[in-house]
């Protein structure tokens, strides 16, 4: 291979980071220099393969964006202008922690740290909650939050690091919306695999594009309109009795009673026995069932009962109740495929049909595996059995501001199909399923945020009740982005898409210093652009920025930087030591636990530095409790240190990483800090898997045996069975104190409305929030967009090579709207939203739902950004559809406005912008709109490199 | 006699382009590269690639297909680049059938990819010479690398697997089955010049739903149908006739 046999050639293994998928990588390394990065063929994401990204990995090692030096923006400069001077990082650490530390010290919340990845939270979220600020979140609130919670609040679990389809014994898999950047090598095997195997293949999507090219069947859907969708199905399928009764009654709560007396405080309640409960988070066992044969309420699950599913019954008191199910199946009554035929644009038919294969397929082509286990009642089975049906969604479904109910119906459907954690549908990956809601919970009061201490609690939880918000006694937010509020109770990854605008207008009140890790929040991460950046360099009538004080760190040149006043130079994936930490999101396979490590394959360019270890020497100067010794010296030497020696209780043997713990790396999960466990890692592929006996590897939310052995390994506190919630007695308790009729916390009265609409405890379809407020008339066509497979989730289109795949974008639209508008394939058309307007290309697609059109998203740069030339098609051509979008929309109150999100969990509504498009005049400029300064190179970049580049091991000639 | 080829797999193919980037990653430092990149950071950046993705539709609204057609040099069997070489530098190796050019000798005419009709054939605008698709001759042979990885790189990195790789005069092959199993195809056989690449089209599955699958007599609904029945309201005979 090494043509030069002086050539000094080693191949090293670690994970790749071009995306959030974390293949596992083989680098071949030759005299110093990146000659070739593969797919490593003993991973388990990857098995070998590798994509687009992974592949050009080695023109973002050599990128001409990279950042090298500590930055400071020169003295007198206006920030934005992205003037810097070079500073050494003892000025950049002694600067920060200054500034830190009479924060910590007076009140740690106005200092505000978000990061672009929520893969790294293991480390981040324990330095915000030692320094004692709730104002923390990674972009998952702008991301999937609504696919995160809505399934985790159904079925104790949910796509991509949760959990996924198992296409090796499905038979009809249905991919909704855009999903593809997620997990996207591990589904890309899938789904060939699948099809080989001659399995049926339905992509719903307004857009045929990803892996939607090789469905066999595509259904065009109107955007925001897949819960109209998912509830006609399962109004067909209810209907028709084409669901699993057996594994309903079983596994669900679909038999337990719900009272339904309207006048009771505890309207839409389970009916709760007299058995005696210990309150813990678990919910607990004391549910009831109507018994056929008795004629009479019983303990649910007792042993010889048989529970109806549907009827309404009254107890002795007089006291009315349903089951569940009945009330699901009152719900559905009037979602017929008729009424989403009108909503979706799928005609009813069509949406019959696919409730007819779903359901016939589920219930005739069962898999039976040999497998015997025993429940978490006691029973034993002498197989396991599955209806090899299964489903596959993301940010298609999440980004709308209904995404959460229509997750719910997903949820639902899977369930009544009864395909979760069995073969052939939906299985769960560890630490997943996790009781519903999972234990963790957010602060609850103000006073858990304390000058010099750490936050009390999690900065992020998952709240089952009112009592878990994190709101004061007027119950107003306590969070800089309101998550946990009223406002978006069930926030649970944040809202970092609403954290400048919050800080700029000091609601709920001003900060000093925001840290941003990875996030191009001038750019691609923001809505609302344009605005974003004035509101970044906006200032107090005293001259101060309102922000005052702004930390970026970043591995490369992005629109962000130029708004820093501290630039934090970072390093690539191929030069630092990373954990994909089982305290975070693993990368867990269906057949056990899962985690994996980056380590440096070649040294750091320039000054760079990993921000863990940033992070470690901050927390370190700021002694933050859990980063210092007791007698008060610096613990950890680095995030290397940190990583095999933290344990996340003094004692608890449970760390960053599950492999090779114990004093030899003889123990697994739970054992005490093992000081060669990078090596043991670095040995094995820089992955630990524990493949779990066949017995434990389905039906987990109810397996006794993978229940004992999860809490053993300190997956999980309780061993109680994790029942599906197709009833959310979790909504019901908002709605009833936003009704007035729940005792406790109250929402601020002008919030009442919108929870009691919103926390519905069975799936419903509502218009998004902005749709309800557009002149659908003036703005007739939705816009959204998805990312091209070649930089699914990667966060710099500046690559050299992936960059002459999509240099700019266009808008894609069907003909008929170009006919109907005046305007040709390829022209210059303007793209309005009732909040702003862009200029660009269009270009005519029959791939497209007609009253939708799209775009490539993220492919538009700012000019000068990404060490790119001034004029290069970025700027020039491309876009960005940010620009219409609002951060926030109206509300009934009087100049106050909501986040632009989903109601119950602040996931950001991008998907429901509308427009309108018209031809752009012909003396205008041939040039997207809006443009910006040329943003200029800052000191420790490299020089424009010229118009050839030669590119061989390394050296570019 | 053995014919090296590809073959791709149009029923599984994502347009990833993962087949695009490993290809110019591993080439650019072998010996067939550099794959020189004309304004990597600038206005519309273009470079060397052997192979590439080109993307389209077929059909109009709502029956349309988007399809993803990865090409590159198809390795003919009677590669019409041959013979109009003035210098020999492009050339058909006996031994596996894999067309090459020969740097040293070419003298940037394109005379070659005049007469490819598959537009294979990319002129390094800097070096001045003809490159395309080796089918990574400096793996495929290279006893130092595992016998696993003696492969084309676009095949290794494939993550649908919708390009197998092998010899399509040995019925026994992996490519030779496919092409039988599947229809496999050339693309414009009508040139006469035998592309030893070949493609498996696009196949569909379908469920076919009879109605009395929708009538079953396990229906879980007729579940709830049965069991006691509450007692009528109403007098009945039996409360009034005591005989």
């Amino acid at each position: 291979m090494a043509a030069n046999p002086a050539t000094k050639r080693e191949i090293k293994s670690t994970t790749c980071y071009m995306c959030a998928c974390r293949c596992g990588i083989n680098v071949t390394v030759e005299d110093g220099e990146v000659r070739f990065i593969q797919g490593n063929p003993e991973h388990p994401i990857n098995k070998g393969v590798l994509c687009a990204k992974g592949a050009s990995g080695i023109m973002k090692q050599y990128s001409p964006a990279r950042l090298s030096k500590p930055l400071r923006r020169k003295r007198g400069v206006p920030r934005g202008s992205s003037e810097f001077e070079e500073i050494s990082w003892e000025e950049a650490f002694s600067t920060i922690s200054e500034r830190l530390q009479q924060i910590r010290e007076t009140d740690p919340k106005k200092f505000a740290l978000y990061t672009g990845r929520d893969q790294m939270q293991a480390l981040t979220g324990l330095f915000a909650k030692q320094f004692g600020t709730p104002n923390y979140a990674a972009h998952g609130g702008f991301c999937s939050v609504n696919m995160a919670a809505g399934l985790i609040y159904t079925i104790g679990g949910s796509f991509w690091e949760f959990g996924g389809p198992d296409l090796e014994r499905s038979r009809l898999f249905v991919m909704l919306g855009t999903a593809e950047d997620h997990h996207s090598n591990p589904m890309k095997i899938a789904v060939a695999k699948f099809k080989r195997n001659g399995g049926k293949f339905i992509a719903v999507n307004p857009v045929r594009s990803g892996y939607a090219a090789i469905a066999d069947e595509w259904i065009p859907i109107k955007p925001g309109t897949d819960g109209a969708l998912l509830l006609a199905i399962i109004h067909e399928i209810v209907a028709l009795g084409l669901y699993d009764r057996d594994f309903l009654l079983q596994y669900t709560n679909s038999p337990d009673l719900v009272i339904v007396n309207p006048d009771s405080d505890e309207y839409g309640l389970f009916l709760r026995s007299d058995l005696e409960v210990e309150q813990t988070c678990i919910e607990p066992a004391n549910k009831m069932w109507w018994d056929r044969n008795l004629n009479k309420a019983v303990y649910s699950h007792s042993d010889a009962a048989d529970p109806r599913l549907m009827g309404e019954f009254e107890l002795e008191d007089g006291c009315k109740v349903k089951p569940a199910f009945q009330l699901l199946r009152e719900r559905v009554t009037q979602y017929t495929p008729e009424w989403a035929a009108g909503v979706t644009g799928i005609d009813a038919d069509t949406i019959r049909r696919l409730a007819h294969e779903m359901g016939i397929t589920a219930r005739d082509e069962k898999i039976e595996l040999p497998i015997p286990w025993t429940d978490a009642w006691g029973k034993e089975h002498e197989s396991v059995t599955g209806n090899p049906v299964s489903f596959h969604a993301m940010r298609g479904l999440a980004a709308h501001s209904n995404g959460f109910q229509s997750i719910r119906a997903l949820g639902i459907l899977m369930t009544i199909l009864g395909t979760i954690d069995r073969p052939g549908g939906f299985r769960h990956k560890a630490p997943f399923p996790r009781p519903i809601p999972p234990c963790a919970k957010p602060p609850s009061s103000p006073e858990a945020v304390q000058p010099g201490a750490p936050l009390e609690g999690m900065p992020l939880g998952f709240p089952a009740s009112p009592e878990d918000l994190f709101v004061d006694d007027q119950g107003e937010a306590v969070r800089l982005d309101k998550g946990f509020s009223w406002e978006y109770p069930l926030s649970v990854h944040g809202l970092m898409h609403n954290a400048i605008t919050n800080a700029w207008r000091g609601d709920p009140y001003p900060i000093d210093t925001l840290m941003l890790f990875m996030s191009n929040m001038a750019w691609n991460s923001s809505m609302n652009t344009g605005r974003v950046r004035d509101m970044l360099v906006d200032k107090n009538d005293d001259g101060e920025y309102k922000i005052p004080f702004l930390i970026v760190c970043d591995a490369f040149h992005s629109e962000t930087i130029a708004f820093a006043d501290i630039v934090l130079p970072d390093t690539s994936y191929l030069e630092r030591y990373d954990a994909m930490s089982m305290l975070d999101r693993p990368i867990s396979e269906f057949e056990g636990p899962v985690d994996s490590v980056r380590v440096p394959v070649v040294p750091p360019r320039g000054d760079s530095r990993p921000f863990q270890d940033v992070l470690v020497e901050l927390a370190t100067r700021l002694k933050l409790p859990r980063f210092m010794n007791l007698d008060g010296t610096r613990k950890f030497k680095d995030y290397k240190d940190l990583v095999i020696n933290y344990e996340t209780e003094p004692g608890s043997g449970i760390g960053f990483l599950a492999g090779w713990r114990g004093k030899g790396g003889e123990k697994f999960m739970r054992g005490e800090p093992n000081p060669n466990q990078w090596e043991m890692y670095a040995k094995n592929n820089c992955v630990y898997q524990h493949e779990l006996p066949r017995s434990f590897q389905y039906m987990r939310n109810w397996n006794r045996g993978y229940l004992h052995w999860a809490q053993d390994h300190g997956l999980i506190r309780y061993t109680d069975p994790v029942n599906l919630h197709l009833y959310s007695e979790v909504l019901q308790r908002f709605r009833l104190a936003a009704e007035g009729k729940r005792k406790g916390r109250q929402p601020p009265d002008y919030l009442r409305e919108r929870v009691r609409t919103h926390f519905d405890p069975l799936p419903f379809y509502s218009e998004p929030l902005e749709t309800q407020t557009i002149d659908k008339d003036k703005y007739p066509l939705n816009a959204i967009t998805q990312r091209p497979m070649a930089m699914y989730h990667s966060w710099d289109s500046q690559n050299a090579w992936l960059r002459q795949i999509h240099a700019h974008n266009y808008l894609f639209v069907s003909p008929r709207v170009g006919v109907q508008n005046g305007f040709a394939d390829g022209d210059w058309i303007w793209v309005e939203s009732a909040h702003g307007q862009v200029r660009c290309m269009c270009r005519f697609s029959e791939a497209v739902e007609p009253g939708t059109v799209w775009t490539w998203n993220a492919i538009g740069k700012a000019s000068g950004a990404w060490g790119l030339d001034g004029k290069a098609n970025e700027s020039q051509k491309g876009f960005l559809l940010n620009h219409l979008i609002n951060e926030e929309i109206p509300s009934k109150r009087q100049d106050y406005r909501y986040s632009n999100s989903d109601p119950i969990t602040g996931q950001a509504a991008w998907y429901d912008v509308r427009v309108r498009v018209y031809r752009a005049d012909d003396n205008e400029p041939r040039q997207s709109s809006p443009q910006f300064d040329t943003q200029p190179r800052v000191p420790g970049m490299e020089p424009a490199r010229g118009k050839w580049q030669a590119f061989v091991k390394g050296l570019t000639k | 006699m053995t014919q090296l080829a590809l073959v791709i797999d149009l029923n599984t193919c994502v347009g990833c382009h993962a087949c695009v980037t490993s290809c110019k990653e591993w080439n650019t430092s072998g010996t067939a590269g550099p794959m020189v990149d004309r304004n990597p950071y600038a206005a519309e950046p273009t470079g060397t690639f052997f192979n590439r993705v080109q993307s389209f539709e077929v059909g109009s609204f709502p029956n349309t297909q988007t399809v993803h057609f990865p090409k590159s040099c198809l390795h003919c069997e009677d590669p019409p680049c041959v013979p109009v070489c003035p210098t020999g530098a492009s050339y058909k190796r006996p031994e596996d059938g894999v067309v090459l050019v020969d740097y040293d000798k070419c003298i940037g005419c394109e005379y070659c990819s005049w007469a490819c009709p598959y537009g294979a054939r990319e002129i390094d605008e800097q070096q001045k010479v003809m490159k395309k698709c080796t089918l990574c001759v400096d793996r495929i042979y290279d006893q130092s690398l595992p016998e696993q990885e003696r492969k084309p790189v676009c095949v290794l990195s494939c993550p649908t697997s919708a390009r197998i790789y092998g010899d399509i005069h040995d019925p026994e092959s992996e490519a030779s089955k496919a092409i039988n199993d599947a229809g496999g195809y050339q693309l414009m056989p009508e040139w006469g010049t035998e592309p030893a690449n070949h493609y498996l089209p696009r196949r569909k599955v379908k469920i076919t739903v009879h109605q009395e699958d929708l009538q079953r007599a396990d229906n879980p609904l007729r579940k709830e149908d049965r069991g006691p029945r509450a007692p009528s309201t109403r007098t009945t005979l039996d409360d009034s006739t005591s005989w």
